[in-house]
Formats: C-alpha cells, sequence, structure tokens
C-alpha cells in the first residue's frame, strides 16, 4: 500500500485571480476534450451532412427546378446556389444548439459536473461562458467544412463569399445562446426536446426561406422567418454568397437581430446558470 | 486556542417557507476533524454547501479562512476540496483526465497539475484505472476519486458529504483508511455523516443535528458520556411483546427505551442487569451487551434512530 503524503494547506498555491480572468477559457479546455471522444463522429456528420443535402435536394431536386423557371433562376441564381447558404446557416445553428443544450443538461442534471466546477473558484457565469464558447468552436469547424463542400459544388459565386462563414456563426451563436439559456431553466428535458424538435426546430428549418424565398410564403406564415436567426443568416449569406439583393438598413436590421438576441441569451444564461448554481 | 478557519454564529436557510438550517454557531480549528451527525434532512448538506461558497445563507454570519462567502466566494473556494454527497465526476473523459482538468479549473499550471494526477491515483489505489472511462468504475473506486479529485488543489480545508453511504462494508473500510490518513496528516477534515460508526472512527468533535438545528456538541466519547450510559443491553421479547416488557423492566435501570424491534436498557454494567433481569424470570428470546454510541446519544437527544 502506498504511503504517498498529501500536501495540504499551501494558501499560496491558488490563485483565485487568475482563475478569475480565465476561468471560462478553463471550462473550454475541458468541454474540448470530451468534444475530442467524440471528433470523428462530429467531423464525418459535419462532412456527410453537406454532401448530402446538395446531392439530393441542390442538385437533384435543383434540376428539376432549374429546368421548369427557365435561365432566370431562383433569385437569379441556380438552385443549389440559392440553398447551400441556408443550409451553412442552418449547420451553425445546429452545431451550437447540439453543443449548448446537451451539455448544459448533463452539467445540470445528468451528471452534476457544473456542480463540481462551481466547488473550485469558477463561477456560474465563467461555466456559461466556457459552454458557450466551445459551442462557438465547434460551429466555427463544422461551418467552414460545410463552406468546403460548397466550393466544391461550385454553390460560391462572390469573391467575398467567405464572409458568409462569420455570418453563420454570428447566427449559430445567437441561437445558441438563447438555447442554452433556455435549457439551464430546464427540470425536465423530455418534453422540452420533444417540443424543441417539432415545434421549433423544424418548423424554423422549414419556414425560414430556406428553401424558398420567404416572400413567396403567405404573409401571415412570414413571422416564422422574421423570427427565425436562421431566416437572418440566410439573407446574409445569399448576399454575400451571389449577390443577393438586400437594402442596407436590411443588413443592418439582419445584424442587430441576431445581435440582441446574442446578448440577451448570454446575459440569461449567464444569470440562470449562476441563480440555478446557487440554490 | 487559535483564530477558527470556520466561525458560524445563527447561521440559517430557507427555502420558501421550509428552513433547513436553522441559527447554527460552531467553529472549526485547523487540523481537526469535525463533523456533522444527523439523520436525512437534518440540514447537514445545506450547511456544507454554504460553507463551501456556493449556495447564500438567508441570515447570521459566517466567516471561512477569514473571509464571507457571499463576497468572496472564489477566493474561498480556492482553498476547499469538496467531496458532494453525489459523485458528479465527468463520465466522459478517463480516471486521470478527470482529475488533471480540475486541477485546471483552479487555474494550476500543467506541469504541477501532471505530476499532482500521479500522486493522487497512489493516495486513491487507482493507477491501474488510470485511462479507464470513470463510467466502468465500481461505486468505491468513483468516491475514491471524487476525494482525489478534491485534493488536487492542496486544499486548506477537505469537505466531505455522506463519504461513504452506498458502499459496501469493504469499500467504506479502504475510503476509511484513506481518510484517516489525510487526519493523521494533520489535514482539517469536515464530514457530515448518518452513521454513527462513521462519526466515531473519523470525527474528533462533532456536532449532532436535527431538523436544522444543534442537539448537542462535543468529542464522540465526551457526547457518550454526557448522554448515554457505559453499556447498553439490548433486550428482544418479540415484535408484539417490546411495549409491554419495556413497561414491566422500567425501574431496573436508569433509561429505558422501547423501540419496535427490541428495548435498550441504559446501565453501566450491562451483564449484571442481565442476570437481574434472569433472575427476576424474565426470558427475552435474545440479548446482547453493547458499548453505547452515538446512536444513543442521537436516540436520547430527539428519542429517534439515525436510520428509520
Amino acid at each position: 500500500m502506498s504511503l504517498t503524503q498529501i500536501r495540504q494547506g499551501s494558501l499560496v498555491l491558488v490563485d483565485a485571480a487568475r482563475v478569475q480572468s480565465r476561468g471560462a477559457l478553463y471550462v473550454a479546455q475541458a468541454r474540448i476534450r470530451q468534444m475530442m471522444k467524440w471528433i470523428w463522429l462530429i467531423l464525418g456528420i459535419a462532412i456527410a451532412n453537406p454532401i448530402l443535402y446538395l446531392i439530393s435536394v441542390g442538385i437533384g431536386l435543383g434540376g428539376l427546378i432549374d429546368q421548369s423557371v427557365g435561365p432566370a433562376g431562383v433569385d437569379g441564381v441556380k438552385y443549389l446556389t440559392f440553398l447551400a447558404p441556408a443550409l451553412l446557416a442552418q449547420a451553425a445553428i445546429q452545431g451550437t444548439m447540439d453543443e449548448t443544450v446537451f451539455p448544459t443538461i448533463e452539467g445540470f442534471k445528468w451528471h452534476k459536473t457544473f456542480y463540481s466546477m462551481n466547488a473550485t473558484p469558477l463561477s456560474g457565469v465563467q461555466i456559461s461562458y466556457g459552454v458557450f464558447l466551445t459551442a462557438l468552436f465547434r460551429a466555427f469547424y463544422t461551418v467552414v467544412l460545410y463552406f468546403g463542400v460548397m466550393w466544391a459544388f461550385g454553390a460560391l459565386e462572390s469573391p467575398r463569399a467567405w464572409l458568409a462563414i462569420p455570418t453563420a456563426v454570428f447566427a449559430g451563436a445567437s441561437f445558441g445562446a438563447l438555447m442554452q439559456a433556455l435549457a439551464a431553466r430546464l427540470e425536465d428535458e423530455n418534453i422540452f426536446f420533444v417540443v424543441l424538435g417539432r415545434f421549433v426546430m423544424m418548423p424554423l428549418f422549414m419556414f425560414s426561406g430556406t428553401f424558398f424565398p420567404l416572400t413567396s410564403m403567405p404573409f401571415f406564415l412570414q413571422w416564422i422567418g422574421w423570427i427565425s436567426p436562421l431566416w437572418h443568416a440566410t439573407e446574409l449569406g445569399r448576399h454575400l454568397t451571389y449577390g443577393h439583393a438586400i437594402s442596407p438598413t436590411m443588413i443592418w436590421v439582419h445584424f442587430l437581430f441576431l445581435g440582441i438576441m446574442l446578448v440577451l441569451g448570454l446575459f440569461f444564461s449567464a444569470r440562470i446558470f449562476t441563480k440555478r448554481l446557487a440554490k | 486556542m487559535s483564530n477558527p478557519l470556520i466561525s458560524a454564529r445563527g447561521l440559517t436557510k430557507k427555502f420558501g417557507d421550509f428552513t433547513a438550517v436553522n441559527g447554527i454557531d460552531f467553529d472549526v480549528f485547523k487540523g481537526e476533524s469535525f463533523g456533522f451527525l444527523g439523520p436525512n434532512g437534518a440540514g447537514k448538506s445545506t450547511a456544507m454547501r454554504i460553507i463551501g461558497a456556493t449556495s447564500q445563507r438567508t441570515s447570521g454570519t459566517i466567516s471561512i479562512l477569514g473571509k464571507d462567502p457571499e463576497l468572496h466566494g472564489p477566493q474561498i473556494r480556492a482553498h476547499l476540496g469538496v467531496v458532494p454527497q453525489q459523485d458528479n465526476l465527468d463520465m466522459q473523459l478517463s480516471v486521470a483526465e478527470n482529475l488533471y482538468i480540475y486541477g485546471r479549473y483552479f487555474g494550476l499550471p500543467r506541469k504541477f497539475v501532471k505530476g499532482k494526477v500521479d500522486e493522487l491515483l497512489a493516495f486513491a489505489q487507482l493507477e491501474e484505472k488510470r485511462d479507464a472511462k470513470v463510467e466502468t468504475l465500481s461505486g468505491g473506486m468513483k468516491r475514491r476519486l471524487t476525494i482525489a479529485r478534491a485534493l488536487v488543489s492542496e486544499p486548506e480545508i477537505l469537505m466531505l458529504d455522506e463519504p461513504t453511504t452506498g458502499l459496501d462494508p469493504q469499500a467504506r473500510h479502504i475510503l476509511w483508511d484513506r481518510l484517516f490518513r489525510l487526519k493523521e496528516q494533520g489535514v482539517t477534515l469536515l464530514i457530515t455523516t448518518h452513521f454513527m460508526d462513521e462519526a466515531e472512527q473519523l470525527c474528533d468533535r462533532l456536532i449532532v443535528m436535527d431538523k436544522g438545528t444543534i442537539m448537542a456538541e462535543g468529542s464522540p466519547a465526551s457526547l457518550i458520556k454526557d448522554y448515554a450510559t457505559k453499556e447498553v443491553l439490548e433486550l428482544r421479547f418479540g415484535s408484539d411483546r417490546n411495549q409491554e416488557m419495556g413497561a414491566k423492566l422500567r425501574t431496573m435501570c436508569d433509561r429505558i427505551e422501547e423501540l419496535p424491534d427490541r428495548v435498550l436498557m441504559y446501565t453501566d454494567d450491562g451483564e449484571a442487569l442481565l442476570e437481574k433481569i434472569y433472575a427476576a424470570d424474565f426470558h427475552p428470546k435474545t440479548s446482547l451487551v453493547r458499548r453505547s454510541s452515538l446512536e444513543d446519544v442521537f436516540l436520547r437527544l430527539t428519542g429517534r434512530t439515525l436510520i428509520e
């Protein structure tokens, strides 16, 4: 049996000030370490997803659409080019959602790991930001991969198309922050997943001008797009990847909408984390 | 005596209408092993979470390492090692990774933590499980890992909430051995438990809690001396007759407790009392003479047993 001496009481060892300035990064480091356990699966999905979508809907269905609309195209371009920026933003949103909702429920409920983090100098705010940063990281590389596939499919027409990467990540960040705040409030996640999947994610995906211009929807359904981060990011993405016409005012509106959602999401997430941990 | 590491006065915590901790006072000194003994729901865990500077008190004062947890939570937590009632380990990571990331949460340098991980794996007797996923560990191993994790920052105070609840006897003994070593090395331990044998083994001093208040305070030996007799004679007459026989035996000793399954007679000489009982023509089905324990102290103080 070992006779290891355990040292104790070195009041100088831990530098609480250092944790106060870098805490969120420590949390993100640990989260990324967990992510690495699944990295091949995540990367596989991140590459397979755009390939499958762009082939089936973009090229398959797109071929039919391009035939019937003629040389005018959809919004002036091939259907594939029209569709791709929406899927790019959707990939970012899905990525941040997976990386905020599940870890948050796990941290508070399934394994209660947030409580063990909070027993260190880390605060609820830092834990919340750390989880969020990790989600951003995941959204970023998912979007970069998606963008690469879009390029390979010839879905990019503008030289500044790469700017669609940050706007897609921005949309993911806005939605992810809000979802993280919601997930932090959950006591019963089962109902949440049903509601989220069927009544939030699905309608947002279908009714955000993803597969057709929002304006071709009946007016009374268009509001779904207006409140959807996916629509705002898609409009920006289309503008950047092929020059979809939007007024400068609307560009501001899109950024402002996503920005407000992000700030509110982060604010409430930090607050709910702090409150729930201190109960 | 030197200044206490922890000092609480009138400490109170309410959840809505429910008062979990009701105005308790206590001091914990350096190098001491201090226990909270009480049944489930006595307010021990709530008190621990306040001392752990994560849960805020409703009223009263508390100072931990000279600081107020409401104002200096992170600074206090930097010097505490916390072992919660439920192991909240990271199930997806390996044993060594769990220790490593936890050290990083304290902002400790990578190199230092790496050395510390080896040291703690040896302490927790988990060297062979170094790369195993936490999911695959037994309950006792998880518990040892949680304790090792709490030591990664070389804390000033190690707090253990129900350290051996849910473990089998062998795992408990291994754990007690580890904790006893820490105690020998002068680590300040704060332990909650509803096992009297655990409190007797590990605590220098303890408070007995019930319904959020302190019923008594002292060393295990002094509490037994003050609130119980040297020995206890346990008699069983069969479930339906214990009550009735207890009433008849009442005059034969200082104090008697009639429990549903047995009668407890408090005396300084159990064997002598038993002889007297046989001589008086009573015939219990079984009899047992034992030393008084904290269980008896608790029964005396609250009229209830610890584990109900």
